[in-house]
């Protein structure tokens, strides 16, 4: 069976170790990425025609609202696996990527706003993406709620998990059916976020952004996943033996 | 960890101190609560693949009696029984089994903690079910009651079925009829 | 031992939820009694003026519903769990979707059936535009079942955990919108005398996907609030 070579990493402590080597290698990509980036997103990529400067928000809005869609489906796929073949691990990783997400939904609502002040000399316009997103910050906060309700992390993994699984089969839903209700209440003024169709200049800025903000949520994503494994195994001897050697380095 | 194999003709009681897992053990053995690790057989075939076939032969009763007060103490069994393909006919005599003959009609609101346990327990007396699973079954229940229970269990277990329970009580069962299977606490 | 059909099953459990809500009345007035209050609060706070109610009356009606059935929702599950039926029904031999279907199916009666009837009169209230009341209806009849199935799952979801209620809101009013949005579509659509039908058959096809989808993942929320 092709999956073989997963079966190791199954085992919480293996995962645990796995992540711990590749975090500082997300870590320092995505450092470099974003530098690049986000300087170039910045200062060098052109203004837009109509929007001048302000457009160049587009640069972290774009990535964080993507990410934070792509993070919830991962948190779903994460959630399938756990009830599907039962890996106990894929709770954990799904309780570490929720506020990642819910964090990203939040800067790309954040973003969204202070990108349509100087456009439309409002703090929030209620067109479809932002709308969008708002609710997506709702879903992604149940399932934070809901897995903080639970004692048992276990059991907390399990019904975050079908939350998410629920949760990701409406948004495609939700999405279509705000799109079509912001149709319908479109006033005089143009409510749709202006995305003007990318140019070359634009696009290579974006994508080393969004690849820079990629190997963020992973470097983020391992730190949260390491923790929720300490969390869930804490009891083990293997945690003990590593909380006795972290003392015994830091005694020193 | 536990490795344990029960036969048909077993009456096992679940013994240890308060925490040490006798309630969790029984809830695992029902399938109502999910093993850290490992599966649990019935007939060789595991409970949750086999889901159907289990529950039909298992009879579990827990710490609540699952009892609804807005119901007589005969509609519920009555309820329980339908929905265990078992005849509600029956009902009111086995009422008369567990002594709650006169409080048939009574609202279960109106009736007090173990009368309760007696209408869960009542169900006993008409179960086809081969495995018996009761977490704590004497709370409540007098003396006489409780006699008339281990006689039901030996009955039962001899007919070929098998009785897990957990009780604080001694039981008054021979010694050589009741295997004694005792939980310890263990810090990792 | 007989084989007990999940006919049967389903009728003994929709039997039951029935006879325990009749002897416990309350719990079908309340939110009942809840939807008309909310409904009247709203000319108290916009004003009496007939063409902003009625413009905004759909929306009033399907928000207030939909909260209704949330404050509804709470009974679905609680007492079992609390009393040890819900234990029990999860150890019956039939397959938990019947037994859960079955006590959605008792929901609705008690709670989205009422709405729909008392509906028209509140819209009176709120000068909902002629044309509509056919659309306010068709809409409510499709609706509310879909917001008892969907709700069942976040009840579901938190039956086991205390104070419950307060999560229960987060969870379940975003999954509500898609339905929100499309119901009072239709009904404004057919205020204009213009054909609501493709609105109505989204509202359907989401009836359809969480009539067959959702009691799986109810049972799968049971089995882990029980654990």
């Amino acid at each position: 069976m092709m999956w073989k070579w997963l079966h190791p990493y199954a085992n919480p402590e293996i995962s645990y170790h796995f992540a711990g080597k590749i975090l500082p290698w997300c870590a320092r990509l995505a450092f470099v990425f974003l530098a690049i980036g986000i300087t170039w997103a910045l200062l060098f990529a052109p203004a837009d025609y109509q929007q001048g400067d302000t457009f160049r928000i587009f640069y972290l809005h774009v990535p964080a609202a993507m990410l934070s869609m792509g993070i919830y489906l991962g948190m779903a796929i994460a959630a399938l696996s756990s009830l599907v073949w039962q890996l106990r691990l894929a709770d954990a990783t799904a309780a570490a990527m929720a506020p990642i997400g819910a964090t990203f939904t939040f800067i790309a609502l954040i973003t969204g706003a202070a990108w349509g002040k100087p456009m439309w000399g409002t703090w929030w316009i209620w067109d479809a993406r932002l709308t969008s997103e708002l609710i997506l910050l709702f879903l992604y906060l149940g399932v934070i709620a809901l897995h903080n309700a639970f004692e048992d992390k276990n059991l907390a993994g399990k019904a975050a998990g079908i939350l998410a699984l629920v949760g990701v089969i409406n948004l495609p839903i939700i999405k279509y059916s705000v799109e079509w209700w912001n149709t319908l209440h479109q006033g005089a003024t143009v409510s749709k976020l202006g995305q003007p169709s990318m140019t070359a200049d634009m696009f290579w800025p974006f994508l080393v952004c969004f690849i820079g903000f990629a190997f963020l949520v992973t470097a983020l994503v391992c730190l949260r996943f390491r923790s929720e494994i300490l969390n869930r195994n804490s009891m083990r001897p293997w945690v003990r033996e590593l909380v006795a050697t972290e003392e015994k380095a830091h005694a020193v | 960890m536990l490795d344990i194999n029960i036969a048909a003709g077993d009456i096992v009681q679940v013994e240890g101190p308060n925490g040490a897992g006798k309630t969790s053990l029984l809830r695992i053995l029902s399938g109502l609560s999910q093993p850290y690790d490992g599966t649990v057989y019935f007939q060789n075939e595991s409970i949750t693949q086999h889901r159907e076939t289990f529950h039909q032969n298992l009879l579990y009763l827990g710490h609540l009696p699952g009892v609804k007060d807005e119901m007589t103490a005969q509609e519920n069994l009555e309820f329980n029984l339908a929905l265990h393909g078992l005849n509600s006919a029956t009902a009111e005599a086995t009422l008369a089994e567990v002594n709650l003959l006169g409080f048939e009609d009574a609202l279960a609101a109106h009736l007090s903690a173990g009368q309760h346990r007696r209408i869960s327990l009542a169900r006993l007396w008409q179960s086809q079910a081969k495995i018996w699973i009761l977490d704590e079954p004497f709370t409540a229940i007098d003396k006489l009651g409780v006699e008339k229970l281990e006689q039901l269990f030996l009955q039962h277990a001899d007919n070929g079925g098998c009785v897990i329970l957990t009780t604080h009580q001694d039981l008054s069962l021979p010694a050589e009829r009741v295997k004694k299977l005792t939980l310890a606490y263990r810090f990792y | 031992m007989t084989q007990v059909s999940y006919r049967a099953a389903f009728g003994l459990i929709v039997k039951r939820d029935l006879m325990i809500a009749f002897r416990h009345r309350d719990d079908i007035i309340n939110p009942l009694l809840f939807f008309v209050i909310v409904v009247t609060l709203f000319p108290l706070g916009v004003g009496p003026e007939s063409t902003t109610l009625s413009r905004i009356a759909p929306g009033i009606i399907w928000v207030a519903a939909l909260l209704a059935t949330l404050l509804s929702l709470d009974r679905l599950f609680k007492y079992d769990y609390a009393d040890g039926s819900l234990e029990q029904m999860l150890l019956s031999p039939q397959p938990i979707f019947i037994l859960v279907l079955a006590k959605i199916v008792a929901h609705w009666l008690l709670t989205g059936l009422p709405l729909i009837l008392i509906a028209p009169l509140l819209a009176v209230l709120l000068h909902l535009n002629e044309h509509s009341y056919g659309a306010l209806m068709l809409t409510l009849l499709l609706g509310t079942p879909v917001l008892s199935l969907l709700g069942a799952i976040g009840v579901a979801l938190t039956v086991g955990i205390k104070k419950g209620g307060v999560l229960l809101s987060l969870l379940v009013l975003p999954l509500y919108i898609p339905v929100l949005i499309f119901a009072t579509s239709a009904i404004d659509t057919a205020a204009m005398n213009l054909p609501y039908n493709g609105q109505l058959a989204i509202i359907a096809a989401i009836f359809f996907a969480s009539l067959t989808l959702a009691p799986f993942a109810v049972s799968a929320a049971l089995k882990v609030s029980t654990n």
